[in-house]
């Protein structure tokens, strides 16, 4: 492991993207800053500008009117830049899996590359999917 | 030839850029410890920031936006790094040896603690965005009502020095004839020198131009990599140099004993931790809000302080 996995698996900005979720997973991620769970710990800040992300969380089960502007956002993020699927609707689509709207999953309009199930997932499991995460960063290499 | 490569080392190594981006980042990792302990957390690791820095230079791509300026989006961040090197290297220079200051440095100072936000407000207009140019009004209509009482507290200080406007001499005169902290008037125009401070590092009741959870970055939003990196260096530079200048001007400087350089160190420290308590028990104000804020009571008070001054208390 060098320099550059220890430094981009230690510092993780994450942006967090909705696109149409019915805010449960959001208030969740509110909930990782807290002082009970607080991910500072881990350098894992939320900012408010995609341009200064390195890792984007995408809530929500990817409706028809938010499939080019997920993708306008991912093309927005400088790269190296990861994408966690957050929630049973990002990962799979959940319960509107034969809805009219949602015609895909994100991970074919977006590569994913951590998927974190529940509906909503609790904190815990938050924080075992951005260790996760942490892990496949430190793992790749170049 | 010698003297060019003493300013180039003055400059780029010891009080110049790598000892002052240092420090400003450790002092930033201060900065969010405390206020992780006062909220209860456990707060990131000291070296926190320095990968911050590490990571946004050498390993994330920087985007330029269509259509923009290059030379001024790219140009201001080095700018507003050069000018906040500069000041910190001058003031601690002359700290260290007060026979380096010259007439009217104060006046420098004051000057070149201007060209970041200048420079910060440049770049956000020059980025196209319309959230950026809100953060750079913003910054603009903040600067206009932050200098007037920032610079009538400098008038109490020199007032309070036998009427030098250097700050070595500033230094001596009050190492020999008591602190210009250690009177009524002294510590009014300290309160109004704090709270000016916050504004112009962008800290919490004055951080309009760049609202995480209201513009979404402001200033910054258009900014990634390498750019980004700059005015997170600038803005550690100027938090390790502006408590600096402020314990240079009301606690007699940096001085050559042990018990002198202790003290000058609690002094830096009572700053810096009166400015994070300040910033972590108060919710931001709105721009109309702060001018008023600035230009009636701050102002007030900081004139009070002069005719206090005047009277010799």
């Amino acid at each position: 492991m060098g320099l550059k996995e220890t430094v981009l698996s230690k510092s993780i900005y994450v942006f967090h993207a909705s696109s149409g979720s019915c805010n449960n997973c959001d208030i969740e991620l509110l909930d990782c800053l807290v002082p009970r769970y607080d991910l500072e710990r881990f350098g894992i800040v939320l900012v408010g500008s995609i341009k200064h992300a390195d890792a984007m969380l995408c809530t929500g089960s990817t409706n028809r009117l938010c499939v080019p502007r997920i993708k306008k956002v991912y093309e927005m993020m400088p790269k190296p830049g990861f994408v966690v699927a957050w929630g049973a609707c990002g990962s799979s689509r959940g319960m509107f899996k034969d809805s009219y709207n949602t015609g895909v999953p994100l991970d074919e309009v977006i590569p994913v590359d951590v998927y974190i199930p529940g509906c909503p997932p609790k904190p815990e499991a938050i924080i075992g999917g951005l260790l996760k995460l942490i892990e496949k960063i430190k793992a790749k290499k170049g | 030839m010698i003297k060019t490569l003493e300013y180039i080392f003055l400059f780029v190594i010891f009080p110049g850029f790598l000892f002052s981006g240092a420090m400003g980042l450790l002092i930033g990792w201060l900065d969010r410890k405390i206020t992780a302990r006062i909220q209860w957390r456990v707060g990131p690791p000291w070296y926190q920031n320095f990968f911050d820095i590490l990571k946004l230079s050498l390993y994330k791509e920087t985007l330029l936006p269509e259509g923009v300026s290059s030379v001024f989006f790219l140009g201001m961040p080095l700018i507003g790094l050069a000018a906040a090197t500069l000041v910190s290297t001058m003031i601690f220079v002359i700290n260290g040896a007060p026979k380096f200051s010259f007439i009217g440095d104060i006046i420098a100072v004051v000057y070149l603690m201007l060209i970041p936000s200048i420079s910060l407000m440049l770049g956000a207009f020059a980025s196209k965005n319309s959230l950026a140019s809100l953060g750079g009004a913003r910054e603009m209509k903040l600067m206009l009502s932050y200098e007037l009482p920032f610079i009538l507290c400098l008038v109490v200080t020199i007032m309070k020095s036998g009427f030098n406007i250097r700050l070595g001499e500033m230094m001596l005169y009050q190492n020999e004839h008591g602190w210009a902290i250690a009177s009524i008037s002294g510590i009014i125009s300290f309160i109004v020198m704090i709270l000016c401070a916050q504004a112009k590092l962008g800290f919490i009741p004055f951080d309009m131009p760049e609202a995480e959870t209201e513009i979404m970055g402001g200033t910054y939003i258009e900014y990634s990599g390498k750019a980004l990196a700059a005015f997170k260096l600038t803005k550690a530079i100027m938090y390790f140099a502006l408590p600096m200048f402020i314990v240079t001007i009301y606690f007699g400087g940096l001085k050559d004993t042990v018990e002198g350089f202790i003290s000058t160190v609690l002094a830096y420290l009572l700053v810096v931790v009166l400015m994070v308590l300040i910033k972590n028990t108060n919710p931001r104000v709105r721009i109309d809000h702060a001018v008023r804020f600035f230009w009636g009571p701050m102002t007030s008070l900081a004139v009070l302080s002069i005719v206090l001054a005047y009277l010799g208390y």
